[in-house]
């Protein structure tokens, strides 16, 4: 097939590629972009390793083509921390110990993040549902749910931390 | 949205058991921690490995001549191009080595590899797999080991008779003797499914062989050292010429310290072409082409008198050993050992076969074989209890384990915190009140390891080993060769090391994963690390503390009665802590009297004269409360308590983590994670169909540590962690008895079974009342 060229944006910064349109956009970030922050951990759009933000939103980047998130603002964890500040949620996950392996968490707080900018108070239901597409196979969750209500909080905010 | 209660603490500590957070958080929670899923090297092939279609074929003749004149591809390997060495991780007992990985003649498994390629994209090695030519001679098969042990079932491997892999006996006391004091004899058989390990990274592997004839391979791997170790006897090297490279690892839980598909074929295949190749398994692959936990059919017979004091048990095991042994033949032993557990039995028998089967291997996951052991036992005591009318709680406090018990000829155990769990778990109970009517509480109690004792391995090496050099600047370098895989074994290693150093955790840099640089150890399995690397560690520590507190005693011209002591980087003496200098202070002068030399300390840990299993156990009792739902037979788990002795508890945040996570996926084992096979072939191997615990069904886990003093572990410290995965199976299975009366007795639990359960159930009831 012929290759295309195209600009992504991610984490405020234009890249330009010049791939196979059936790329994948984790493939385009991971492979091409060279950010591999972004994990992957299926072959079925199940574990939700791959999570990225598209205009802040959580979009399993395994799911998409490079070529659909043309345009878009595009998040990945490397984009949560500002000249070496962590946010927010990344102080919470470090606090509650939120991660083990460590191998779900980029895609974790990308669905956490998202959560949290659609709904400033989440309750702990909300919470679930709101990783509910992203596995964890080393905490069992719960440590991950007590991060995000405490950075829903405002636990982790910078005057705070 | 969980409760954590500690009950007797010890506080005497400065760092350990405080709220430390993950050394390797930072890493982790920024995307900079790189797994081997994303290493990239400059001139790296991916490679691809073709995998057997047929359950039991001779490889006839293989052809890629085809594959080879695609462009892209570099190169193809067989098992002619290997040593055909016949590997396994017993190295002891050659005849339990007995896999080649890339099979030479004969595969006995769907998905066991065959021919591996090598291109400059992974599309294009794809896409050579299918130009591959194999011509087999298909043999017949056989799946289920009660089949396999057959006099006219199919010969797997040869020579060996009934399929039989390996047999493992235990026995004490006179069993029969102890039967004949019993008034009341129960006995099952139950049928425990596999489980996957599902990493969350698959197997993946970097391997990059150089003209210097040395190899480097990039690995996600529970042992570093171990697949030194291995790869250099199916290549035929010297350990000291492969590097085993494995900083950040996506979880292990018991799949990743046998030698996989992935560091095989590409260190083939990169030894073939000279350049580094890259192979990662999808998920596919990782599901049928690794290992799994290991199916077990369980026959127990277990004697009882009136007043529920337990006599004897006899345990007959069959195991679906899959196509090689794995670890399997260790599962095989230790599923006999803590299908004893927690209880003293006047006789005890244990009689284990594992069973070559032509499915995917079976080996060790988390919990080692005591979660099959569990669900059996502990769900047959209690019933035994409602079948005498006894408390069952009661009835487990006055057989169990207590300080000082021997089992006999097998261990000793030191520090036994059981007793207060009954207490706690009771205490749960009562505070729930009366549950709705489509919700019961099931029980559960178990044990397990700290570390086995065993060497079938054959390394000359310690078990663990640590170095502790200290920088000018106060700085602390900790070698060990302890594997980190998310269990937070590094952060473990930096406490113990702060703790006896007296220095904070941010001064020390833990190295590991590495063993160019990092001592030999053993490995993250079996629940080892915190005991014997974490005695390690505390011995380096305290050898390099010696020796700067000689130079501290020599300059303070105290009396040889005072004792000094480091805590917080203060050097002092205990009795006038204000008198003191800084631990930087002392380094430097004690490197200039040292002529410049570094203060280095070493430490290390061998097992010795504790028994055959282990040198210590953990304790523990948990409590489940599950809803079913009677219509569709679906079960939620709606809270849960775990009463918990490990010991002295050294890192607590890594210990709340490692008790969430292991009761998840213990739950995952009792009622979710199914594996059927169909003709050898696993129906299921992606995420869709293979369901594990998510967010919404993770229940609150409710944890009462019970801190008890081990005087094996260091500061006091044992297993925490894999024990947990052993107990749920059966406490769910034990809320279904108590909800309906119905006896579970094959895990995982699914929905048609309860209904079927029920079913039975309900057509008994209407005999009954028809014969009235
Ligand atoms: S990689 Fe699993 S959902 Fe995208
Ligand atoms: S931390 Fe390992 S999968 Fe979540």
């Amino acid at each position: 097939m012929e290759k295309r060229l195209l600009t992504l944006n991610v984490n405020g910064q234009d890249y330009e590629l010049y791939i196979n349109p059936k790329t994948l956009l984790v493939e385009a970030i991971r492979d091409h972009i060279g950010l591999t922050g972004t994990k992957r951990g299926c072959d079925t759009v199940s574990c939700g390793a791959c999570t990225v933000m598209i205009d802040g939103m959580a979009i399993k980047s395994c799911s998409v083509l490079a070529m659909q998130a043309e345009g878009y603002q595009i998040t990945t964890v490397e984009g949560l921390e500002v000249n070496g500040k962590l946010a927010p949620i990344q102080k919470a996950f470090i606090d509650n110990g939120s991660y083990q392996c460590g191998f779900c968490a980029p895609g974790m707080l990308m669905s956490a993040q998202a959560l949290l900018n659609e709904n400033k108070n989440p309750t702990e239901w909300e919470i679930r549902e709101g990783i509910e597409g992203n596995i964890c196979r080393c905490t069992g969750y719960n440590s991950i749910v007590r991060a995000i209500d405490g950075a829903a909080k405002g636990k982790y905010t910078e005057a705070k931390s | 949205m969980n409760k954590y209660t500690v009950i007797n603490p010890h506080s005497k500590f400065t760092v350990l058991n405080t709220h430390v957070h993950n050394i390797d958080g930072v890493a982790k929670v920024t995307g900079r921690a790189e797994y081997t899923f994303d290493v990239k090297l400059p001139g790296m092939l991916y490679g691809k490995i073709l995998r057997s279609p047929h359950p039991h074929a001779k490889i006839l003749n293989i052809d890629y001549s085809r594959a080879m004149e695609i462009p892209g591809v570099y190169g193809v390997v067989t098992g002619k191009d290997t040593l055909g060495v016949k590997q396994g991780i017993w190295r002891r007992y050659k005849d339990l080595c007995d896999e080649q990985v890339l099979s030479v003649d004969k595969v006995r498994y769907i998905g066991e590899p065959i021919a591996a390629v090598a291109a400059i994209t992974e599309e294009i090695a794809e896409k050579a797999l299918d130009y591959i030519d194999v011509e087999y001679e298909v043999l017949p098969s056989v799946y289920e080991p009660l089949d396999a042990i057959k006099k006219e079932a199919p010969e797997i491997h040869e020579g060996v008779e009934r399929n039989i892999n390996v047999t493992r006996h235990i026995e004490w006391g006179e069993v029969e003797e102890a039967f004949g004091e019993a008034e009341y004899v129960r006995e099952d058989w139950f049928k425990c499914g596999g489980q996957a390990h599902m990493c969350m990274e698959t197997r993946a592997a970097v391997a990059s062989y150089t003209p210097e004839g040395k190899l480097t391979v990039w690995t996600s791997t529970q042992s570093a050292y171990y697949h030194q170790a291995l790869l250099a006897g199916v290549l035929g090297m010297r350990e000291g010429d492969i590097r085993i490279l494995a900083k950040y690892v996506g979880g292990g839980f018991g799949g990743k310290f046998e030698l996989d598909g992935a560091q095989f074929c590409s260190a083939v295949l990169s030894k073939k072409l000279f350049r580094p190749v890259k192979i990662v398994f999808t998920r596919e692959e990782d599901f049928i082409a690794t290992k799994r936990r290991t199916p077990m059919f369980y026959y127990v017979r277990t004697g009882v008198k009136k007043d529920g004091t337990l006599c004897a048990r006899e345990a007959k095991v069959f195991t679906n050993g899959g196509a090689y042994t794995g670890m399997g033949a260790t599962a095989l032993y230790l599923t006999g050992f803590f299908h004893s557990f927690p209880y003293r039995w006047k006789g005890y028998r244990y009689d284990g076969y594992r069973v070559y089967t032509n499915t995917l291997p079976s080996t060790s996951m988390r919990g080692f074989g005591a979660p099959q052991a569990m669900f059996c036992s502990e769900q047959q005591i209690e019933w035994i209890a409602a079948d005498l009318g006894l408390d069952p709680i009661e009835m487990r406090r006055k057989n169990s384990h207590h300080e000082g018990y021997e089992v006999p000829g097998q261990a000793t155990i030191a520090s036994c915190g059981i007793d207060q769990c009954y207490d706690e778990i009771r205490k749960w109970i009562d505070s729930k009140g009366k549950l709705p009517a489509n919700r019961a509480i099931g029980i559960s109690a178990c044990g397990f390891m700290s570390g086995g004792i065993f060497n079938w391995f054959d390394t000359p090496y310690s078990f663990s080993s640590a170095v502790v050099t200290i920088n000018q600047d106060g700085t602390v370098e900790l070698h060990v060769g302890a594997q980190e895989i998310g269990q937070g074994s590094n952060t473990t290693m930096a406490i113990i090391c702060a703790e006896a150093l007296g220095v904070k955790v941010g001064d020390i840099k833990v190295h590991s994963g590495d063993t160019d640089h990092c001592p030999a150890d053993l490995g993250a399995w079996g629940s080892r690390q915190t005991l014997m690397t974490g005695n390690a560690v505390k011995m380096a520590a305290e050898d390099a503390k010696k020796q700067l507190l000689e130079f501290a005693y020599a300059q303070s011209g105290l009396n040889i009665v005072y004792d000094l002591d480091i805590k917080n980087g203060w050097v002092h003496a205990i009795a006038r802590p204000e008198r003191g200098e800084d631990f930087v202070q002392l380094v430097r002068k004690a490197l200039r009297g040292k002529d410049g030399q570094r203060i280095v300390g070493r430490g290390y840990y061998t097992p010795h004269r504790k028994g055959m299993i282990s040198p210590a156990y953990s304790y523990m009792l948990q409590g489940v409360e599950v809803e079913v739902d009677e219509e569709t037979g679906k079960i939620k788990l709606c809270d849960s308590m775990t009463a918990h002795d490990c010991g002295q508890p050294i890192n607590h945040l890594g210990l709340i983590g490692q008790l969430e996570g292991a009761f998840s996926m213990a739950a995952g084992y009792g009622y979710l994670e199914y594996m059927p096979f169909e003709d050898g072939k696993l129906m299921n191997p992606n995420l869709v169909d293979y369901k594990m615990i998510r967010a919404t069904e993770m229940p609150p886990a409710n944890i009462a540590e019970i801190d008890t003093y081990e005087p094996e572990g260091p500061y006091g410290a044992k297993e925490a962690g894999e024990g947990l995965t052993n107990p749920t199976a059966a406490a769910i299975g034990n809320a279904l008895f108590h909800l309906f009366g119905i006896q579970m007795k094959e895990c995982p639990i699914r929905p048609e079974m309860i209904l079927n359960a029920l079913k039975e159930k309900k057509e008994k009831e209407q005999e009954k009342k028809g014969k009235k």
